[in-house]
């Protein structure tokens, strides 16, 4: 039986092309990989190789024809040591097989649709549940509640181990991993160079490889160099893998403003993880958020990225003594019950927000704090059920407004509270510049408790 | 100099006693994925497979060479043009063809496709389309051994054009100071799309390039699979011995363009040609074979056979669904 050659599709967008030019005669033996013909198409002049080998029995468009549809035979071949002559021209075109489609059109667009809304459904149905009672606290910094997640996660998991720059012999740039070398080995408290593309990358293919490593940048922004491996290596690779490849890996550091140490160093990047599907985010405000969720963290299967703030780390905050304490991804914590109006924060500026209230609180005007602690997935049925009693939503960020997590707020309760709303949602945000240097200019950057008040007045 | 630097150049494997059986089986195997790519090419043309599509066809001995080196268990990673490599590891044509047709029969249930696919069971991680991201990977791959204490090795295939990037030489000082039992292949196919290595590199010899931490290195005529599969057997030994990484500078020839839509102007057809006629691995194996007394029959047999495989793995990657809409939305987190 005789083989068709078929004009061949040479980029993805190419529909059809000029035959310039035989290369091969009827006759001619051909093996595969042998040039038998030239192609123009608009962009190049592309060889056309044999796939098969036989005899080049009768040629079906001539050299110099334009527009040639793709897959249209243009050539016979002898197969087995068939006789040239014994070819026929082809049976009218061979169809190429037309994929088996689950669904076409109409229905596959509803059928998206569908998961659409349940996404979005899903984030609703759940209706805020009370916080988890935990028994008795006691006051610890921010600092010593990351240390002790990590020490406990270490001590029920053989796989979880830290590394990063200046975490093991010096005991972390900010103290962070403080006696976690002493009591784990440098086998799981590992210092690295300062290479973050090249440690990161380490780190996601051993979480690939089963593995839970807890990343510690010493400060997100430096986490910048290792954007690509944590985008396209560790949120990633589920989902191209088809399910058959996670990474469970935590990505941790301070994140945001500290102080004055100007631009470079001074960024929130709230915005830039939470919208990548295939993360998780949070942002702990308090020692029992911080304890809570990197424990949290390190037990999800899924990348996530804990975002810290240096200043909090010295803070103090009541934090159950509970061994098994622990804090979901994806549930807000209400600080502040209030009637007229939700204040939406998270990390270091729930505090702005906590001290706004008190303010406020004075004047008679009841606000509910709203303190997130995951970035995504985002507790919109809590944001959605305290508008829906309040009326009136400002939402307070650190980092600049352009696309960032107030946009998102907002939008969210457009979507879902329009009609509750007795005013426009506010934003409250840092200055949409780079962090300046001197004193009084960083001050007059980043949100104050009066910024909040302002706002809060602007629609009462 | 030190030993561990020490680079050398190695021509081709004498004509020792031949083993045929590991021939035969490293012929199979290289003329699988000259076959499978053939046919990849082909199903490109008629549209039935999208996007980027990166061929192997005249690397093969590289891939087989190396696969012949390791053992069941030890992990191997490389870059986009990775259908060989997949193949090699064992992975089933039909479940790579389906793949690259976008099908929900592919490894990646046709949401990776000819750039990603993975998978657990042969050790395989893929498959990563940013040039140079896949050396930090492997170097993750070999520290979890390392971690665990076990002896297993990874191989982390990139070519001489991702050579160029800066996590790869992050990645030579990492896997240097933590003694990471991990083989770093080059594989030099002299062109990284369209500029030339000479164009490229500084230093022509691509072996070296790890020499500043100690890394030793070695060229090695990558389109003869034996020499291949010795240079292997001692980058490998190197690292089980827990002496660190080993890197192999494999001379290599890719036949196609970068990818489908390449005129490959870039390069003469006289050099191109020359390569297939004068080097070609599978030819220069089928010689050997010969030579050896192999028979003709046993020969004819593999190619029947292969030829068959590739055909059945055509055909299911055409007539396997596309994945139903719903898998639009699976596969994004798992349950925590």
């Amino acid at each position: 039986m005789a083989t068709q050659i078929l004009m061949p599709a040479l980029s993805p967008t190419m529909t059809e092309g000029k035959l310039a030019k035989w290369l091969k005669g009827v006759g001619d033996e051909v093996k595969a990989g042998d040039v038998i013909a030239e192609i123009e198409t608009d962009k190049a002049t592309m060889e056309v190789e044999a796939v098969d080998e036989g005899k080049l029995a009768r040629i079906l468009v001539d050299e110099g024809t334009e527009g040639v549809a793709v897959n249209t035979p243009i050539a016979m071949l002898t197969s087995n040591g068939e006789d040239v002559s014994a070819v026929a021209a082809p049976a009218p075109k061979a169809e190429a097989p037309m994929p088996k489609v689950a669904a076409e059109g109409a229905d596959a667009k509803a059928i998206a649709e569908q998961g659409a809304k349940g996404q979005r459904a899903a984030a609703l149905e759940a209706a805020p549940a009370p916080e988890k009672d935990w028994g008795p606290t006691k006051p610890i910094t921010v600092r010593e509640a990351l240390r002790d997640a990590m020490a406990l996660e270490m001590r029920r998991d053989g796989d979880v181990f830290l590394l990063g720059e200046e975490v093991a012999q010096y005991q972390g740039a900010y103290k962070i991993s403080q006696g976690l070398l002493d009591e784990f080995g440098p086998k799981r408290i590992i210092d690295t160079p300062i290479t973050e593309h090249g440690f990161a990358g380490l780190a996601v293919g051993a979480a690939l490889n089963g593995l839970k490593p807890i990343v510690e940048f010493m400060t997100f922004n430096f986490a910048m160099q290792a954007m690509d491996q944590i985008i396209n290596s560790a949120a990633k690779t589920l989902y191209m893998s088809g399910g058959q490849m996670g990474c469970p890996i935590v990505f941790r550091g301070p994140n945001g403003a500290a102080s004055r140490v100007a631009a470079q160093h001074s960024q929130c990047y709230a915005s830039w993880y939470a919208h990548v599907p295939g993360l998780k985010v949070v942002a702990p405000w308090s020692s029992a958020d911080a304890k809570g969720l990197l424990r949290a963290a390190i037990r999800d299967p899924n990348p996530v990225i804990v975002l810290e703030n240096e200043i909090l780390y010295g803070h103090t905050f009541d934090c159950p003594v509970d061994d098994d304490f622990i804090v979901p991804i994806g549930k807000a914590k209400i600080e502040r019950a209030g009637s007229h109006v939700t204040l939406v924060a998270f990390s270091i500026m729930v505090g702005v927000a906590m001290k706004a209230a008190e303010t406020l609180a004075e004047q008679g005007i009841e606000a509910e704090v709203i303190n997130l602690r995951s970035l995504r997935p985002l507790d919109t049925a809590a944001i959605v059920a305290s508008v829906k009693k309040t009326n009136r939503l400002v939402t307070v960020e650190e980092g600049w407004p352009y696309a960032g997590i107030g946009a998102e707020i907002a939008m969210q309760v457009i979507e879902h509270a329009f009609d509750w709303l007795d005013a426009p949602p506010v934003r409250v945000h840092g200055i949409d510049v780079p962090l300046p240097y001197a004193a009084n200019l960083e001050k007059l950057a980043l949100p104050q408790p009066e910024w909040v008040i302002d706002a809060v007045k602007k629609i009462i | 100099m030190a030993q561990a630097a020490e680079t050398r150049k190695r021509g081709r494997t004498k004509e020792k006693t031949v083993d045929h059986d590991l021939l035969l089986k490293a012929y199979r195997s290289m003329l699988l994925i000259r076959r499978f790519e053939e046919k990849a090419g082909q199903l490109y043309g008629m549209g039935l497979i999208g996007g980027f599509c990166h061929l192997y066809i005249g690397q093969e001995a590289v891939v087989v060479g190396m696969q012949l080196a390791i053992s069941d268990g030890d992990q191997v990673i490389t870059s986009y043009r990775d259908h060989g490599h997949m193949l090699a590891t064992g992975m089933e044509a039909r479940g790579v063809m389906a793949e690259l047709t976008g099908r929900s029969g592919g490894y990646s249930h046709g949401k990776g496709g000819s750039m990603h696919m993975f998978s657990k069971e042969k050790a395989f991680f893929g498959g990563h389309g940013i040039v140079g991201a896949q050396v930090s990977l492997g170097n993750g791959l070999a520290f979890s051994n390392w971690y665990r204490g076990n002896d297993r090795v990874s191989l982390t295939y990139f070519g001489e054009g991702a050579s160029n990037q800066g996590q790869v030489y992050e990645s030579f000082n990492m896997a240097a100071l933590m003694k990471l039992p991990t083989v770093f292949i080059i594989e030099n196919n002299k062109y990284g799309m369209g500029t030339s290595v000479e164009r490229a590199s500084a230093s022509q010899d691509l072996s070296k390039n790890g020499a500043p931490w100690g890394i030793p290195g070695m060229q090695v005529d990558g389109m003869d699979v034996l020499a291949v599969k010795e240079a292997g057997d001692q980058a490998v030994a190197h690292c089980r011995a827990g002496k660190g990484p080993f890197l192999l500078e494999m001379k290599t020839y890719r036949y196609r363009g970068h990818s489908m839509s390449d005129p490959a102007k870039y390069r003469t057809r006289e050099e191109v040609q020359m390569m297939r006629t004068q080097n070609d691995c599978i030819e220069n194996a089928r010689h050997r074979l010969e030579e050896a007394g192999v028979e003709d029959k046993a020969i004819k047999a593999i190619d029947d056979e292969v030829k068959a495989t590739i055909q059945d793995a055509a055909d299911f990657a055409q007539s396997s669904p596309e994945p139903d809409p719903s898998e639009l939305y699976t596969d994004v987190l798992l349950e925590a």
